[in-house]
């Protein structure tokens, strides 16, 4: 076919990422200096002491790191240049959806008649917010296919917390005491975590040959005090669960609930919608699907849509359109409460509905095509090279596997995952799900183009082209990023974890 | 139609050639027809740029109390500090803004390393040895501690000060039915916390805020020696911009310090994303939740930083992990550490320095308007409460016509019947920030003046 690597898919600035090792802040720092400019304001001054008491009042100030406005902004430019981002290159972190950020969101979200709000103001001086909130709120309920949903959670985790809290009180409003949330052997490390912080016990259920939930495992996990089943669909392996018709059937005769993971909601958006596979339950992480920025570790969005029997337990206060068409912070009647310390992530929360309205219905579906065509563009182009865990067409992932690889060569897939670094591009993530071996997870997302595909493909033949004569070396790799392979034994068993610590 | 997909429909047509099928739609043959949606999404054909950039500007007009529209005196948690250029144009970097968690190291040293940074600001600015990369918000910090407390103690029961902010009070209760904590909350009389009022010999935490949402600056010798006496830990959530003068919870002997990190550097936001600050002792390392980065060297011997601890997290210790947090607030806290750089020693000093001569400026001129009355006779540092003879919302409303945002609603916050405020919904929470001049602190006293006649 016409698709060529051309370059431009890859980073090619990785050789040019910053080399040399950055001092600290502190170590940067020259008692005396300050960059701050505050305002002339014309307050008079007042010692602290007769303000607040000198049993208050600290000796001396804290130390922190005195520098000038040059110094600062070299500094963190610098870092910045030792750090890998979408906007650099292809960063196709399975999982993560870590698709291209449109500026323009950004853009939306820095308006000060949104972002210079403060959360305490009345409602009737924050109609617009209000408004915005409601608009999404209704967006994402067409979305999932769900009656109402709260906006507070601040990422996934959250919303997956929030979520099995719903399902306590809905149990407990029926008088049932339910103990025990099933969740796959594939599921991501935050389920089972959330699910004990829920006050749940976790049965986990086995995944059959072909990556699938094993319907009659679960049929026989089920029972009087199981409050409900945590999935991901497609799952973590990529692939989409088929029988979701008859897990939802089992789970609802056994008066449990389904809640949706919906980290890889990417996949489906505007092709399947979680209340029409039966779901009660839906978090989204507006960060991977609504492509708001990853931040380098959040800010998240994980709002929770839910049917319409548990939506008078969602958290509150909520934005809500009242009788004269003005909007007003109404808590649902049987509100679990609140989940976070105001009204949720708002300018994330913002820039998802930005993203929405210009995809519309029809450009979100476009979305989930091409994430899909993309994954499977990329299985089918490696299928001689690192075989996927399941021949069969997988959904916006691809999970290959590294085990012939290894078996013949000594190379692992972390190698491969770290020689890729070398090539330019992000690494997939590795050893993700479990129930893998050897797993490379490649998410390559919609808005990389064919000849970016094409780029990433021929770099993983390169590399394990090299695999049987330069097995050491793909050890070692990666050699040309700003440093090599980091010893973790050694952080985690000598614990430096401030400048002071490290008692330089 | 607009959207950022960079196929042509010919490149399209390519790749379904590839994989041997006819259409995008047969990419999801598989899923059975019985869930697929059938006539597409119930949402609007997708708009260009400025066609939404007109939507969103209709929002923002409507949001009567936007910045440049109204004067900020609202505090509560939340607080209008300058964020100046230099640190906007930092925190703005595509590298910092696009990235995800530094998974891989050897391509994430910026981000790594700025957390670190922040760990070790937030470290100071607590007094204690260990912070950890960030969470949520201070409300979900609250929880995480408190959660922290249940493990090291193997109690449930959780005595919290009243002068907790109202609504992280209300997140703990909300993740307790979850955990079985029993959250004891301990009244305020004149703005000091009773411990005296309860039996805490069963704490699993004692938490005491610094300063109060009331504004007032209470000593917590009692209440650090009530967590000593039933071996429970001692959790200080404070405000981070008085930790900059005032003495921080390490010096008051706190086990663990948790703040809302919002003043440095995140503008308002309508209330987030804003940054969970976390600090503990050592002894509590293992029981820390979220992520920590540690220094190390990479194989060729230079100085390196890395995600460490990971045991303690949710991806390896799945259903035993001591958080479920995993996306965090790492924007925030790299944001953080840049406007603390930006700042120094010397200028957070001024900042929560000339707030409290700002606040203790307004508050003389406003408690000598009549009828306008302390809630507490006690120290405050930065903001303070009144009792007026009005509604405080409606006297919200009507200085807000004159451009003023006169502060917060105490009744906004905590549900009436609130023990701890009698009257509550005449109560007004006031905050002064740096960025406030005389010529409007003046102002201020006299539409409260003309808004209470």
């Amino acid at each position: 076919m016409a698709i060529t690597g051309l370059p431009g898919g890859r980073a090619a600035s990785v050789p040019l990422m910053g080399h040399e090792t950055e001092p600290t802040m502190f170590e940067l720092s020259v008692a005396g200096r300050s960059a701050a400019q505050l305002r002339t304001t014309g307050v008079p001054t007042r010692s602290l002491v007769d303000m607040v008491g000198a049993a208050h009042v600290k000796d001396e100030p804290v130390a922190l790191s005195d520098l000038s406005e040059r110094d600062l902004v070299g500094h963190f430019t610098r870092l910045s240049h030792r750090q890998f981002s979408v906007d650099l290159g292809a960063y196709p972190l399975g999982s993560c959806t870590m698709k291209y950020n449109p500026k323009f969101c950004d853009a939306v979200a820095a308006d000060p008649a949104l972002n210079g709000v403060h959360p305490g103001a009345p409602a009737t001086l924050t109609q617009g917010w209000l408004e915005l909130l409601v608009d999404l709120e209704e967006k994402l309920c067409a979305i999932t296919g769900m009656a109402a949903a709260t906006l507070q959670p601040a990422a996934g985790a959250a919303g997956e917390l929030t979520g099995l809290l719903l399902m306590r009180a809905y149990h407990a409003s029926r008088g049932e005491d339910r103990r025990r949330v099933i969740i796959p052997d594939s599921a991501h490390g935050t389920n089972p975590a959330s699910v004990t912080l829920g006050g749940y016990e976790v049965t986990t259920v086995p995944s059959n040959e072909r990556g699938l939930v094993d319907l009659e495992a679960l049929r026989g996990a089920l029972g009087p005090d199981v409050a409900g089943i945590m999935l991901t669909n497609p799952n973590t392996v990529g692939l989409f669960e088929e029988e979701i018709t008859e897990i939802a059937t089992a789970v609802h005769d056994a008066g449990g609930l389904l809640y949706y993971d919906g980290a890889n909601l990417n996949a489906i958006v505007g092709v399947v919608r979680p209340g029409d596979m039966g779901f009660d339950i839906v978090h989204m992480n507006l960060h991977k699907t609504f492509a708001t920025p990853h931040g380098g570790g959040g800010p998240g969005a994980g709002p929770v849509a839910v049917s319409a029997r548990l939506a008078d337990f969602l958290p509150g206060p909520k934005a809500t359109r009242v009788a004269d068409g003005t909007f007003d912070w109404v808590a649902p009647a049987q509100s679990i409460g609140r989940v976070h310390g105001w009204h949720g992530n708002a300018m994330v929360l913002a820039r998802a509905l930005a993203y929405i309205d210009v995809h519309g219905g029809d450009g979100l579906t476009r979305v989930a095509q091409h994430a899909v065509l993309n994954a499977n563009w990329l299985r089918r182009r490696l299928a001689d090279t690192l075989p996927a865990a399941y021949d069969r067409p997988c959904m916006h992932e691809a999970v290959l596997s590294a085990t012939a690889l290894k078996a013949a060569t000594g190379v692992r897939g972390l190698d491969v995952a770290k020689a890729l670094l070398d090539e330019g591009f992000h690494s997939p993530t590795v050893y993700f799900p479990l129930i893998v071996d050897e797993a490379l997870m490649f998410e390559p997302t919609e808005t990389e183009s064919p000849q970016t595909l094409e780029a990433l493909a021929q770099a993983v033949e390169r590399i394990v082209a090299r695999a049987d004569t330069e097995a050491d070396e793909l050890h070692h790799s990666p050699h040309h990023t700003p440093v090599s392979r980091v010893d973790e034994a050694r952080a985690a068993r000598h614990l430096i974890a401030t400048e002071d610590a490290a008692a330089r | 139609m607009a959207d950022y997909l960079p196929h042509t429909d010919e490149e399209v047509h390519d790749m379904l050639d590839f994989l041997g099928l006819d259409s995008l739609e047969h990419l999801f043959a598989h899923i059975p027809a019985a869930v697929r949606l059938s006539g597409g999404l119930d949402i609007e054909p997708g708009l260009s740029e400025p066609d939404v950039a007109a939507i969103f500007a209709g929002y923002g007009e409507a949001n009567a109390a936007r910045a440049n529209a109204m004067t900020c005196f609202a505090g509560a948690g939340a607080y209008d500090h300058e964020v100046p250029a230099v640190v906007k144009a930092l925190g703005s970097r595509s590298e910092f803004v696009t990235a995800y968690t530094p998974y891989q190291p050897e391509v994430a040293q910026g981000v790594l390393q700025a957390i670190f940074e922040y760990q070790t600001l937030i470290s100071r600015l607590a007094g204690l040895p260990i912070a950890n990369a960030s969470l949520y918000d201070g409300a979900t910090a609250l929880v995480e501690a408190l959660n922290m407390a249940g493990g090291a103690t193997k109690r449930s029961r959780m005595y919290v000060s009243a002068g907790v902010h109202p609504h992280w009070r209300a997140v703990a209760r909300t993740f307790a039915a979850g955990t079985g904590h029993e959250i004891v909350e301990v009244p305020l009389v004149d703005g000091l916390t009773q411990w005296g009022s309860v039996d805490t010999s069963d704490a699993a935490a004692i938490v005491a805020a610094y300063p109060n949402y009331l504004g007032v600056v209470e000593d917590l010798s009692d209440a650090r020696a009530l967590a000593s006496a039933a071996g429970g830990l001692f959790i200080v959530a404070g405000d981070p911009v008085a930790a900059g003068v005032l003495k921080s919870a390490g010096d008051w002997g706190a086990d663990v310090f948790l703040g809302e990190g919002q003043p440095f550097g995140t503008p308002l936001a309508f209330g987030g994303p804003y940054l969970g600050l976390f600090a503990c002792t050592m002894d509590q390392v293992r029981r820390l939740p979220g992520r920590i980065v540690g220094e190390t060297l990479d194989s060729n011997g230079r100085r390196s930083f890395v995600t460490t601890l990971r045991a303690r997290e949710q991806d390896i210790r799945r259903e035993k992990a001591t958080s479920n947090v995993c996306t965090n607030q790492t924007l925030m806290a790299v944001t953080a550490a840049i406007q603390l750089g930006w700042l120094g020693t010397s200028g957070l000093r001024d900042v929560a320095t000339r707030c409290a001569e700002g606040a203790h400026y307004l508050f003389d001129a406003v408690t000598a308007i009549e009828g306008v009355e302390a809630v507490s006779s006690q120290a405050f540092l930065r903001e303070f409460a009144l009792r007026l003879p009005r509604r405080a919302s409606d006297v919200i409303a009507d200085m807000a016509a004159s451009g003023v945002l006169a502060g917060v609603a105490a009744s906004t916050l905590a549900p009436a019947g609130d023990p701890s405020l009698e009257g509550i919904e005449n109560v007004l929470l006031v905050a002064v920030t740096e960025k406030r001049t005389r010529v409007e602190l003046d102002a201020y006293a006299d539409l409260l003046r003309k808004a209470v006649a």
